[in-house]
């Protein structure tokens, strides 16, 4: 009995695994249909399903991620250039900028900008400027729309966007964009960005209440849950069109980071009836929603939306003409970044994201070619890279060999851990608050960090400002003096003893409570429980150990550490921030007062607020980046220094490997939309998969055999058993 | 020394240690519990994994002695005690507590595992493996490692053998006391199993445990036998700390489901009708939810709870005992349901048996029947039971910790390691050495639970023993 | 038989209603409205304005048990229970927190789960059968023991590494089948190769042992012992009787995890990236998205009650001294 079963299963397995080759001519283990083979396609994957596609919501990296190929805001970055300089999108020209007095009459030339009342941003839109295919904008022989309104016959067989076979594209117009603010105000949009803009767009929060009233007028006339309301019918009266091509948003005094926010997705144009084809009842209830099926004018559309496994954005056939850049800073065009300049974008006819949830099977894909770039887990580092003498980060033989190349960038985020200000203990203004958050910052060794859990993938940060902003010095111009030293023109830490009497003069000597004498208890918050974060929990107490202090971590949920962040009840926090845009007042403002968490529901996770650094920060904002500027903010990095909320912890790098065939990779920090520019080599690469991927078969054989010499003394046996039995 | 500090999970570890003895003291009285375990002891296998499971016992119940050091002395002479609540244990493994290196080291390692910016006393800077703060410190030359090792070692089997021999010439001469004969000979018959109970089994086994225990003693304190982990704790420590973990949830998560999953099983089985629908009610309400929303909402209540409270928690010990108490717990009500529904299965089956019905008939009390005729017929499923989801719940916490509903992540446990060295699985050179620590410390606990399980099994199965 | 059915269907309508309270309870002891929408809405420049406006949208600003504002019979059902729950038990299930629609994410991910649960349990329940009866027939010989050994070291090892190392070994170093993926139709036949391989030696160790102990009860009955005595040959005498009469925990067992294949496996499917219902669950928790916590939760609960019903009708079919009344 047991030989047959055996013998069948070997032979199903051999009969699967011929088929298996069979069918294919590729490697065996080639997670794509094989006859995507040879085609220019970019594979990518995504870790965590998309919430938001709507561009007036998402605001998260690994959305835009996709969104950003779709839709166009109307500036972008340039992608060679650096510092980051904007350059027109889906506009023909940056925008024109004009002060204007509370009538809207432009202020005289030579006009002191600080007396403006409002600014005008005048934006000229593209006139090239054409939708993706979309069923939105079809229309039918009469003349009239054609899946607007949508009959029952037509809905009941629709399950995904595809089911609409007809799609046709329009020209993109001022009144898109303008269409698109109003989608920001309007509130079961539930945009993020609604309470800051509200603040600045002219008309934003009055449109906000009528657009509500409206909205549920309608609500009530209509009895549907989600009828569409035409936003077009509202005015604003910040946002205007000006003329066929013109268009003009109005802000409350001055902003002058304003116009970054205009490279963000926030502000692409959203056709009007892409807006009312989704609002039709029954739609929502399929997932047929502008949350989900974006409508926008980019290089690429979304062609494949199936979170749960792979999303395909293809080449969008209307997409305008644009070009590869043919100016980059010194060395890109040694580095092959300048030799497709001047060529027509996109040089890529579809991007494969496939779901990949855990880092060790995407890392292993990424060696065997199916995925063309890579960033580098903790666990795999060692694998990929080596240090040069100097310490400079190279790759390693076996990644060379393979044609591997490594892209490394300081990120212009921040990741530090913070002092509740408003606490007894660790808080406050005083000598010996400073002296004691000070001893803390010297004592926690963020160099020790960064080597053991980065693997030297971060530089300690030495204030607010990451590297690449403006404001930011380098070495022994801006480091920090409170908790480093120069020695032989460096900046080092300072030692513990220094941390030691410090500690002495915030009157815990030996970290010894005076009054009771037992050590002093700090609390660290944090909403990190996994399994890896032992380590870095364990770590946290050694270093609070070296002083004498005894830490206790408070490790909870996500909720629960945000309440109290909330309440302001945690006493030490880790906490980052990422740049939305690379200006200074982007980080600074994390220090400002009137952003404090607990009293303002801030960024200021801190709370801190030392009116010097307040009445610094409007001014530093409104002044052009200048040495004016940079006076100012030295003045704000250096109050913050000396008042120490922060432990001011690290700045990541960001390394990044990418196959031999994969071409123009420059690492780029603020733009998402750098689909366009990317090449890949598809001879190369299905060469080197079938190079890389040779199955091998002889341990099957080998185990098959072994199993089939195994069954023979178990028949002996079976079989001496059997006339035992029967004796 | 310190401070006594009790843990809830201390005090009802004792409490299940204290009912054991009580168990066996009754069971010692009464022949007909005392033959079977005279049966169980008489098995070679089962003395041998005895001995193993009893040095994991010792092992957890020294780390659940807590106290909180005494760090100095106020002017008046009050004890000024640290906040840190530490172990028996720990206090006996003092050095393997104590050092500790800066990250990776590899088992027996005078170098770091990965290489860093040396900066020399001429100022250029090098790029290689630093030397450890501890392991091997005292060695000039890091070539001469092996040959120290070797020296410790054999110190540290010396030792064991020492202590060892010790004992058995204890053992040996009781015996040869109680029985008249020669010292000699009575080791002879001991060591070669010439006994009634076979004594050279355990002996043989002891003897490797005072072995590994001379060679931790004496190799541990100078180098790292299982290397170190990502912050430089030693890995051995670890491992051995775990032990507490690991048979805290085996153990109590079992006491909490046991009464409620027999008491229930058997009444629904035997009694039917609308007691049956009601025990149905109750445990396919609970077993229909995920076991994962329960684990994870009870660990998000007692989030809440700690937020609340949070002054009465001040140390770190605390609040993770307190989670692993709700652990247990909230396992306990999430896997009883299974072992109920097995036994109510059974018990459907046995009650249409004709001497249980005789029974019935007879008027025998439901409550004896129950006790009599039926809890003896299913106690070999409840003994499976219980071993089995002793070792699933040992490795349960592993993929709890997967999801961040596992051990508080400050405590030692084997899925903390296992979990933590999932990560590490990748990188090239592999970072081995926790994995296998963890694996053979848990291996040896499940296998040794699960043998000796097998054979009180066939010990206590009557229709078993007949046959053999 | 058929009123037993009946009334055990009728049973399940108050299990249903103590589920759906029960998780109700649990999901808003941890997680407050406010959290909920703090949690959708992001991290970055959330107002207080904002999260109110998304709890009017979603229904979540309603109190959660009792309207004491409300009149008369509104004070219970103008409540977040009430109206979540009203819809549920018509099997609509509505749109996700994230304004998903549930019930067309079940039906496409329900077939992945599937395609690997049932196979990994057909074949894992032959091989471990066989496995098991192999030890039954050698038992008490060294055989026995040894494989009893293995099936305890086999039990001792964390399904992570089964994972990890099939795919190590599979995936990487022999390149026969992707590491992870997955596709549509025929083709999704390479990626649930190492899936199922692995999820049957996993969990080789715990069902041999378990179906041995079975055997091993049955094999020292009476009856058995009267069919050798009848010279009848013991692999008959093992498939004949032991096997059959053995039947019975085996059902229950089975059984009781069919639900379970349905909601597939948290670790197989996060590890070969199968976009299956394992993790559509647990996701929900960590986003928070009661719609489909409390969807999932009940439709498990309705899953099991029917597995339920059928152990109970298959006791009857194998062992006639089972009756239902």
């Amino acid at each position: 009995m047991p030989k047959s079963q055996r013998k069948t299963r070997l032979l199903s397995l051999a009969v699967l695994l011929t088929t298996l080759a069979a069918c294919t001519d590729t490697a065996w283990n080639n997670p794509y249909p094989a006859e995507q083979t040879g085609e220019n396609i970019y594979y990518s994957s995504f870790d965590e399903r998309p919430k938001h596609l709507d561009p007036a919501r998402s605001y998260s990296e690994n959305e835009w991620a996709f969104i950003s190929q779709i839709y166009e805001p109307p500036l972008q970055y340039h992608f060679l250039k650096r510092p980051y300089q904007l350059i027109p999108q889906s506009a023909v020209a940056l925008p024109e900028v004009v002060a204007v007095d509370a009538q809207g009459t432009p202020l005289p030339a030579g006009a002191d900008p600080q007396t403006a009342a409002f600014t005008d941003y005048i934006i000229t839109v593209r006139p090239d400027l054409r939708y993706q295919p979309h069923p939105a904008f079809a229309h039918n022989a009469q003349g009239g729309w054609r899946y607007w309104p949508l009959d029952d016959a037509t809905l009941s067989s629709v399950n995904t966007l595809n089911d609409f076979p007809e799609r046709d594209t329009r020209l993109a117009t001022p009144a898109d964009f303008v269409y698109q603010i109003k989608r920001l105000a309007f509130g079961p949009n539930h945009s993020p960005i609604a309470g800051l803009m509200a603040e600045h767009i002219v008309g934003f929060r009055d449109f906000a209440k009528a657009s509500g009233a409206a909205y549920r007028e309608l609500k009530r006339e209509t009895g549907e849950a989600d009828p569409w309301l035409d936003l077009r019918q509202i005015d604003m009266a910040g946002v205007k069109v000006l003329d066929g091509h013109r268009y003009r948003i109005r802000i409350r005094g001055r902003y002058p980071q304003f116009i970054y926010w205009l490279a963000m997705n926030f502000f692409a144009p959203m056709p009007w009836e892409a807006d009312r084809f989704y609002g039709q009842p029954g739609l929502a209830e399929r997932n047929i929603t502008l949350d989900w099926y974006p409508v926008g004018t980019g290089p690429y559309y979304l062609s494949e939306n199936n979170p749960n496994l792979r999303m395909v954005l293809a080449r969008n056939p209307h997409y305008h003409r644009e070009h590869y850049p043919t100016e980059g800073m010194p060395g890109d065009r040694e580095a092959g970044m300048l030799d497709d300049a001047g060529k027509t974008l996109p040089f890529i006819d579809r991007a494969v994201y496939s779901l990949e949830k855990e880092a060790i099977p995407r890392w292993n894909k990424f060696l065997q070619g199916y995925y063309d770039a890579s960033g580098i887990a903790s666990d795999s580092f060692d694998q990929a890279i080596q240090f040069g003498s100097g310490g400079e980060a190279g790759l390693t033989p076996a990644m060379r060999e393979r044609g591997i190349k490594l892209n490394t960038a300081v990120e212009t985020s921040i990741f530090y851990t913070g002092f509740n200000m408003a606490d007894p203990v660790v808080g406050g203004y005083t000598e010996k608050a400073r002296a004691l958050r000070r001893a803390i910052a010297i004592a926690v060794d963020i160099e020790e960090y960064i080597s053991v859990f980065t693997n030297d993938r971060a530089q300690a940060a030495q204030g607010p400002l990451p590297p690449g902003i403006y404001g930011y010095l380098d070495g022994a111009q801006g480091y920090n003096p409170y908790v480093y030293a120069l020695t032989d023109g460096r900046p080092r830490r300072r030692g513990i003893a220094e941390a030691k009497a410090l500690l002495a003069k915030a009157g815990y000597p030996n970290g010894r409570d005076p009054k009771t004498g037992a050590p002093l208890v700090l609390h660290y918050d944090t909403a990190s429980a996994g399994p890896g974060s032992k380590a870095a929990l364990d770590w946290y107490r050694k270093q609070f150990a070296k002083l004498g202090i005894e830490l206790v971590i408070r490790a909870t949920d996500y909720n629960r550490f945000q309440e109290k962040m909330l309440k302001g009840t945690a006493q030490i926090y880790t906490w980052g921030w990422n740049a939305d845009y690379p200006d200074p007042e982007n980080f600074l403002f994390l220090l400002y007062g009137p952003n404090g968490k607990v009293a303002y529901r801030g960024e200021n996770a801190s709370n801190y607020s030392n009116p010097a650094f307040d009445k610094l920060f409007p001014r530093m904002k409104n002044l052009p980046n200048g040495p004016e500027r940079l006076a100012v903010i030295q003045r704000m990095v250096e109050i913050a220094r000396r008042d120490g909320p922060w432990i001011w912890g690290f700045n990541p790098k960001a390394f990044s490997l990418h196959h031999a065939w994969y071409h123009n990779a420059k690492p780029h920090l603020m733009a998402n939309n750098t689909l366009k520019y990317k090449r890949v080599d598809p001879q190369l690469r299905a060469e080197k998969r079938r190079e890389w991927n040779h199955p091998v078969i002889w341990p099957v054989a080998v185990i098959a055999l072994v199993l089939l010499i195994s069954v023979a003394p178990a028949w002996i046996a079976f079989r001496r058993r059997e006339r035992e039995a029967a004796r | 020394m310190g401070k006594p500090v009790f843990l809830l999970t201390d005090i009802l570890i004792f409490v299940l240690v204290g009912l054991t003895l009580l168990f066996a003291w009754y069971a010692h009285r009464h022949e007909h519990l005392r033959a079977p375990w005279r049966r169980v002891v008489q098995s070679r296998t089962a003395l041998g994994a005895l001995v193993v499971l009893g040095f994991y016992v010792v092992v957890g119940l020294l780390d659940s002695v807590h106290y909180q050091p005494r760090i100095d002395t106020r002017a008046n002479g009050d004890a000024i005690y640290s906040g840190e609540v530490r172990s028996l244990f720990d206090w006996i493994a003092g050095p393997l507590r104590a050092n500790q290196e800066k990250t990776y080291s590899a088992p027996f390692a005078v170098h770091l595992y990965a290489k860093e910016n040396i900066e020399q006393p001429d100022g250029s800077v090098v790029r290689d493996y630093p030397r450890l703060d501890h392991a091997g410190a005292h060695l000039a030359n890091p070539d001469d490692r092996w040959a120290d090792v070797a020296q410790h070692a054999e110190r540290g089997l010396a030792w064991g053998l020492l202590v060892w021999a010790v004992g058995v010439l204890l053992l040996a001469a009781v015996r040869a006391r109680l029985r008249r004969t020669a010292l000699a000979e009575s080791v002879g018959t001991l060591l070669r199993g010439r006994t009634h109970y076979p004594w050279h089994v355990a002996l043989w086994t002891l003897l490797v445990m005072c072995l590994l225990i001379g060679l931790i003693a004496t190799v541990g304190s100078h180098y790292h036998i299982l290397g170190t982990d990502k912050v430089g704790e030693d890995v051995l420590y670890q491992a051995l700390k775990s032990v507490r973990t690991g048979l805290m949830i085996g153990t109590l998560t079992t006491m909490v489901m046991l009464p409620a999953a027999i008491l229930l099983g058997l009444m629904a089985g035997y009694f039917k009708g609308w007691v049956d629908d009601v025990i149905q009610y109750i445990y396919t309400t609970l077993n229909a939810i995920p076991g994962v929303l329960l684990i994870a909402a009870a660990i998000l209540m007692l989030h809440i709870y700690l937020s609340n409270n949070a002054d009465e928690f001040t140390s770190v010990t605390e609040r993770a005992d307190l989670r692993l108490l709700f652990l247990c717990l909230i396992l306990g009500i999430t896997s009883w349901t299974g072992l109920c529904r097995l036994l109510r299965g059974e018990t459907f089956k046995l009650r249409e048996l004709e001497y249980v019905q005789a029974a019935h008939s007879m008027g025998v009390r439901h409550f004896n029947t129950l006790l009599r005729h039926i809890l003896p017929n299913v106690l070999h499923i409840v003994l499976i039971t219980v071993v089995i989801d002793f070792s699933g719940l040992v490795l349960a916490e592993a993929v709890l910790s997967y999801i961040n509903i596992g051990v508080d992540p400050s405590m030692d446990s084997w899925g903390n390691m296992i979990n933590g060295a999932r990560l590490e699985l990748a990188r090239e050179p592999v970072v081995w050495w926790s994995l296998a620590a963890a694996f053979v410390f848990m291996f040896t606990l499940v296998l040794a639970a699960n043998l000796f399980a097998d054979v009180v099994r066939d010990a206590f199965d009557p229709r078993l023993r007949n046959s053999r | 038989m058929s009123a037993y059915v009946l009334r055990r269907l009728l049973y399940a309508i108050p299990i249903l209603l103590g589920v759906n309270l029960l998780t109700f309870v649990l999901f808003f002891v941890v997680n407050s409205p406010d959290d909920m929408a703090r949690m959708h809405l992001g991290g970055k420049r959330v107002t207080d304005a904002a999260i109110e406006q998304w709890k009017v949208d979603h229904g979540y600003a309603l109190p959660l048990l009792f309207n004491a504002q409300a009149e008369g019979g509104d004070k219970l059902t103008e409540t977040i229970l009430y109206q979540k729950s009203l819809k549920l038990f018509q099997f609509q299930f509505g749109q996700s927190d994230s304004g998903r629609d549930i019930g067309y994410d079940i039906s496409q991910r329900m077939w992945p789960s599937l395609a690997i649960a049932i196979p990994t349990l057909l074949v894992g329940l032959l091989v471990n059968i066989t496995f098991a009866l192999l030890l039954a027939f050698f038992r008490a010989t060294y055989l026995d023991f040894w494989g009893v050994v293995i099936c305890v070291t086999m039990m001792s090892i964390s399904g992570l590494f089964y994972i990890i190392g099939g795919q190590y070994l599979v995936g990487k170093l022999l390149n026969l089948v992707p590491i992870s993926g997955y596709d549509t139709g025929w083709a999704s036949l390479k990626f649930l190769v190492l899936p199922v391989i692995v999820g049957v030696i996993g969990g080789i160790g715990a069902g041999t042992r378990w179906y041995r102990t079975l055997f091993l009860e049955e094999i020292n009955k009476d009856y058995v012992r009267t069919a050798r005595a009848k010279g009848l040959a013991e692999q008959w005498v093992l498939f004949g009787h032991v096997f059959k009469n053995a039947l019975i925990p085996i059902l229950t067992g089975v059984v009781v995890v069919l639900p379970l294949l349905f909601t597939g496996s948290l670790l197989t499917e996060s590890f070969f990236g199968i976009p299956g219902l394992g993790s559509y669950t647990i996701d929900a928790i960590n986003r928070q998205d009661f719609a489909i916590v409390r969807a999932m939760v009940f439709l498990g609960a309705v899953l099991y009650i029917l597995g339920l019903i059928l152990t109970d009708i298959s006791y009857t079919l194998v062992d006639p001294r089972v009756r239902l009344e």
